[in-house]
């Protein structure tokens, strides 16, 4: 394979904190990765993982405290390396005086389109992300759904091979979520790189060729997310309901718990059939069985309580 | 040189004129023409001068207070509000970034001066019913007083790549005042006898704006020839101040970590 | 912690302001040659009004009044000398100190030196001089030297002995004013021999004084008032030398020799008098030191 796309390596940032700024908090801890041309990478953690510190690093809103990162193969440091990315920032803020189009077309004139490419653009994007008939509107009458969309037209709007996008679904309703996963997979189709960040796994999981965990700026795992996350089947979920006035049977009498008149139940998979024959004596309805997999929200879970249990990163000063 | 400053600029020209700004100018103006008619019939025979020296103080403070108030928020505001964040995206360097939104802020205080300038010609032409040769002074000083705002544009765009607006404007007024003063402090160091202090101050003194420079409107009011080598000077002086504020400010921006 | 271009912009700037420092430190001085041919002639006080300037001054009107008074110094000291200067504005200008800040003493005692000589050390207005003093003295009752200064400006400027040995009774009368005061109004009124009076008042200004210039000038002032001593006295003996030897003398080696003289006295600068035809006594003609003009030769 070429260059990666994406190459971050080593790559740590340290925010001063406290009133004197005596502190350091290390919000990012040499994190190193590499995200090949065309995938799509889920950047995933929980609030306050460094998922946003990441991104603002590489799009050099703010300098790393040490490490690097190239994409394309170019250094972050070279302004040229911002004419082939794309990137939405968490909860995106635009001009309040201007109106869509006028937005589109400011950023539009930054990369050198001529005018009548910008006039055509525009209106193709703002279609493609639902808001072809508030282009004249000015942005300060955008409800959040609206101005998440307006980012996401801003980041691709010249084509950019490699996209960054900040919790792209943040701020959506369950329709604008899905549009926003139809647009990544239209970006995939056509050959791009996405990097978005969530912490929202569900979403992860419908769009990644492959995820990484970041918590407390730590990278805890790459892979794809079958890699992370077993297959392995740890239980069963039996759901049914029972004739009027029949107890439980005895082996589900503990475990069972009461949903709105049915009943639910996990039971290890080798006993499985002895409890559904238990439950055909005692003429219950079975509604469902279903197997459970870790999902990567256990994952996940359990990396944070893991996190959660040592004590807080601070670096002394000099730490630089 | 790229194109991304001007594309910043005239960004910058848009929100300030959307933000209705400019639309105090015409309110200026015609208070300007009502008051110079009431000047001119309680003052004849010096009418015209009056008219003159305050129409170009009055240009000149509107500027003033434009340019600082305006001028502090410039930067301050696309990194509060995190507008900066896509801009800096896209292939564009900080200090290009910077020196849009200088243009952009001169760009929007020249043409309130200009239509300012326009009410006091009205008013002028009112009261006297007739332009001078000698009114082209007038020009010359309106175009001294947009250098003038210019400075102090680069210095609260300064100011602010290190500080809250508050504290730039406390900064850029500051210096504003010592700059107008800067030949006094020359003069006060000379009354110490430490050489060190005389030296100190002289130093001083020459390095501050010297805002005294590009106040000719006494002149103006009566009508008496600028050279033209001042013309120059103080348009160099203007750009090599501009200069040195602007990089001063890059350097501090450049480097800087946005929230 | 930053990046390379931003090292790169670092050092950018290191090299770009001191340059740029230097030229605009050139470029200042060049145009400040160039404005003071324009904008000197044509000076103006923007406001006038003093009590305008105390209601706009929010609540910084002592501060102000100083750097009125500042102002007002460095217009003097920078037209002190030239011929012909009228000193117009330094009346106004001080006139605005003392409205800011009634309390300027020394406003007010300088003010009335600047004003009150002639040009070019002083504007020759005793008039506004006088002026200023009596609204100094008007809104500092308890000041014994604006009592002074204000019988001083009136005896020796403007000659009226009345008025000012009103001013200096009034002013003995202040707590803690010098016994001197007193004899000062006595002697003015009597329009006695006033040399030591004034000789005094001069003496006083160039032992307090802290400004070079006003030193100077006392100095000077105390020279020509001994040299007038000195001539009164010399017309004195050269008439007693007429009534014995009926003419009057050509020399002071004359009088010296008849012995009316224990020596002969030199004039402050070092010169030797010298005797008119009418016989009164004359300075050198190479000595530095001029009489106060005198018609006004204070009457015995
Ligand atoms: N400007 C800042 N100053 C100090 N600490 C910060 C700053 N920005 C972020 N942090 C800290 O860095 C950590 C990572 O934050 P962030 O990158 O925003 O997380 P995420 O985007 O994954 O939710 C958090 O602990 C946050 O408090
Ligand atoms: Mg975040």
């Amino acid at each position: 394979m070429s260059t990666p796309a994406i190459e971050i390596e080593g790559l740590t940032k340290d925010y001063p904190v406290g009133f004197w700024r005596q502190r350091m908090h290390r919000s990012l801890d040499h994190l190193t990765l590499q995200v090949q041309d065309g995938e799509v990478f889920g950047f995933l953690g929980p609030n306050g993982a460094g998922k946003t510190t990441t991104l603002k690093v590489l799009m050099s809103i703010i300098f790393p405290t040490s490490g690097s990162a190239r994409v394309r193969g170019k250094s972050i440091d070279d302004v040229s390396m911002h004419r082939e990315i794309g990137y939405l920032p968490e909860q995106p803020y635009f001009y309040d005086y201007l109106t869509a189009r006028e937005l589109l077309d400011y950023y539009a004139r930054l990369f050198g389109f001529a005018a009548s490419e910008r006039r055509e653009r525009i209106i193709r994007f703002l279609e493609r992300v639902g808001l072809g008939g508030a282009a004249d509107v000015q942005l300060r009458k955008f409800s959040k759904g609206m101005l998440q969309r307006v980012g996401i037209a801003q980041a691709i709007l010249h084509d950019p091979q490699v996209i960054f996008l900040d919790e792209p679904m943040s701020g959506l309703d369950p329709v604008g979520r899905r549009e926003v996963r139809d647009i990544i997979h239209d970006l995939k189709r056509e050959g791009r790189t996405i990097f978005f960040s969530t912490h929202i796994l569900s979403d992860a999981e419908m769009l990644c060729d492959r995820v990484g965990v970041l918590v407390g700026g730590k990278l805890q795992g790459v892979g794809a997310p079958r890699e992370i996350v077993s297959m392995e089947v740890y239980a069963m979920e039996i759901l049914f309901e029972t004739p009027e006035g029949h107890p439980l049977p005895n082996s589900l009498a503990k475990s069972a718990t009461q949903v709105g008149g049915r009943y639910r139940a996990e039971v290890p998979e080798d006993q499985l059939y002895p409890v559904l024959d238990e439950l055909r004596r005692c003429e219950a309805r079975i509604l469902s069985v279903t197997p459970l997999r870790p999902t990567l929200e256990d994952y996940f879970f359990k990396l944070v309580a893991r996190d959660k249990s040592a004590p807080p990163q601070l670096v002394e000063v000099g730490a630089r | 040189m790229s194109a991304v400053p001007g594309i910043v600029a005239v960004n910058t020209f848009r929100e300030a004129v959307r933000d209705r700004v400019l639309y105090n100018l015409i309110v200026f103006a015609l208070m300007m023409i009502g008051a110079s008619v009431l000047v001119g019939e309680i003052s004849i025979g010096i009418s015209r001068l009056v008219i003159i020296n305050l129409g170009l103080s009055a240009i000149s403070i509107f500027g003033l207070v434009m340019a600082v108030f305006i001028g502090v928020g410039l930067v301050y505001k696309e990194m509060e509000k995190r507008t900066l964040y896509c801009l800096l995206a896209k292939p564009v360097r900080r200090w290009e970034f910077l020196i849009g939104k200088f243009g952009g802020l001169v760009l929007t205080l020249t043409v309130n001066t200009f239509f300012m300038a326009l009410g006091l010609g009205a008013a002028l032409y009112y009261v006297s019913r007739e332009f001078l040769r000698s009114d082209a002074m007038i020009v010359i000083a309106i175009y001294f007083i947009v250098l003038e705002l210019a400075l102090v544009t680069a210095l609260a765009l300064f100011f602010s790549c290190f500080s809250s607006p508050m504290l730039s404007t406390l900064y850029t007024l500051g210096i504003y005042v010592a700059g107008f003063f800067s030949g006094d402090i020359r003069e006060i160091g000379m009354v110490t006898h430490s050489p060190a202090m005389q030296t100190a101050a002289r130093a001083i003194s020459y390095l501050l704006p010297n805002f005294r420079n590009f106040n000719v409107i006494a002149a103006a009011s009566h009508g008496d020839a600028i050279p033209f080598s001042l013309i120059w000077q103080n348009t160099a002086y203007a750009a090599l101040y501009v200069a040195l504020a602007l990089i001063g400010a890059s350097a501090i921006f450049s480097g800087r970590n946005l929230k | 912690m930053s990046s390379r271009s931003h090292s790169r912009a670092l050092w950018f700037a290191l090299v770009a302001i001191p340059a740029l420092f230097i030229a605009i430190g050139f470029l200042q001085i060049r145009i400040e040659a160039e404005t003071r041919t324009v904008g000197q002639q044509k000076e103006e006080l923007l406001l006038r009004s003093g009590l305008l300037l105390k209601r706009w001054s929010l609540g910084y009107d002592s501060l102000l009044g100083d750097i009125y008074w500042t102002r007002a110094v460095q217009y003097y000291g920078a037209r002190v000398g030239h011929p012909g200067e009228k000193f117009v504005l330094l009346s106004p200008l001080l006139d605005i100190t003392t409205t800011l800040d009634p309390n300027l003493i020394v406003a007010y005692r300088f003010g009335a030196i600047f004003l009150s000589e002639p040009m070019p050390t002083g504007a020759d207005r005793s008039d506004l001089a006088v002026e200023l003093v009596k609204k100094g003295v008007a809104a500092n009752p308890n000041s014994w030297e604006l009592s002074s200064d204000l019988g001083f400006l009136y005896y020796w400027h403007l000659k009226d002995y009345e008025k000012a040995a009103a001013a200096y009774l009034q002013g003995s009368k202040i707590p803690n004013a010098p016994s001197w005061m007193k004899m000062m109004a006595a002697q003015v009124s009597e329009k006695g021999n006033a040399f030591s009076n004034s000789l005094a008042i001069w003496s006083e200004l160039y032992e307090t004084t802290q400004n070079e210039k006003v030193k100077k000038n006392a100095f000077q002032h105390l020279q020509s008032l001994r040299a007038l001593q000195d001539t009164v006295e010399l017309n004195k003996l050269a008439e007693q030398y007429r009534k014995q030897h009926g003419g009057y003398p050509s020399s002071v080696k004359e009088l010296y020799d008849r012995g009316l003289l224990q020596g002969v006295p030199l004039d402050p600068a070092g010169f030797p008098y010298g005797f008119g035809a009418d016989g009164k006594a004359q300075l050198d003609p190479n000595s530095p030191i001029t009489l106060p003009k005198i018609s006004e030769s204070p009457t015995e």
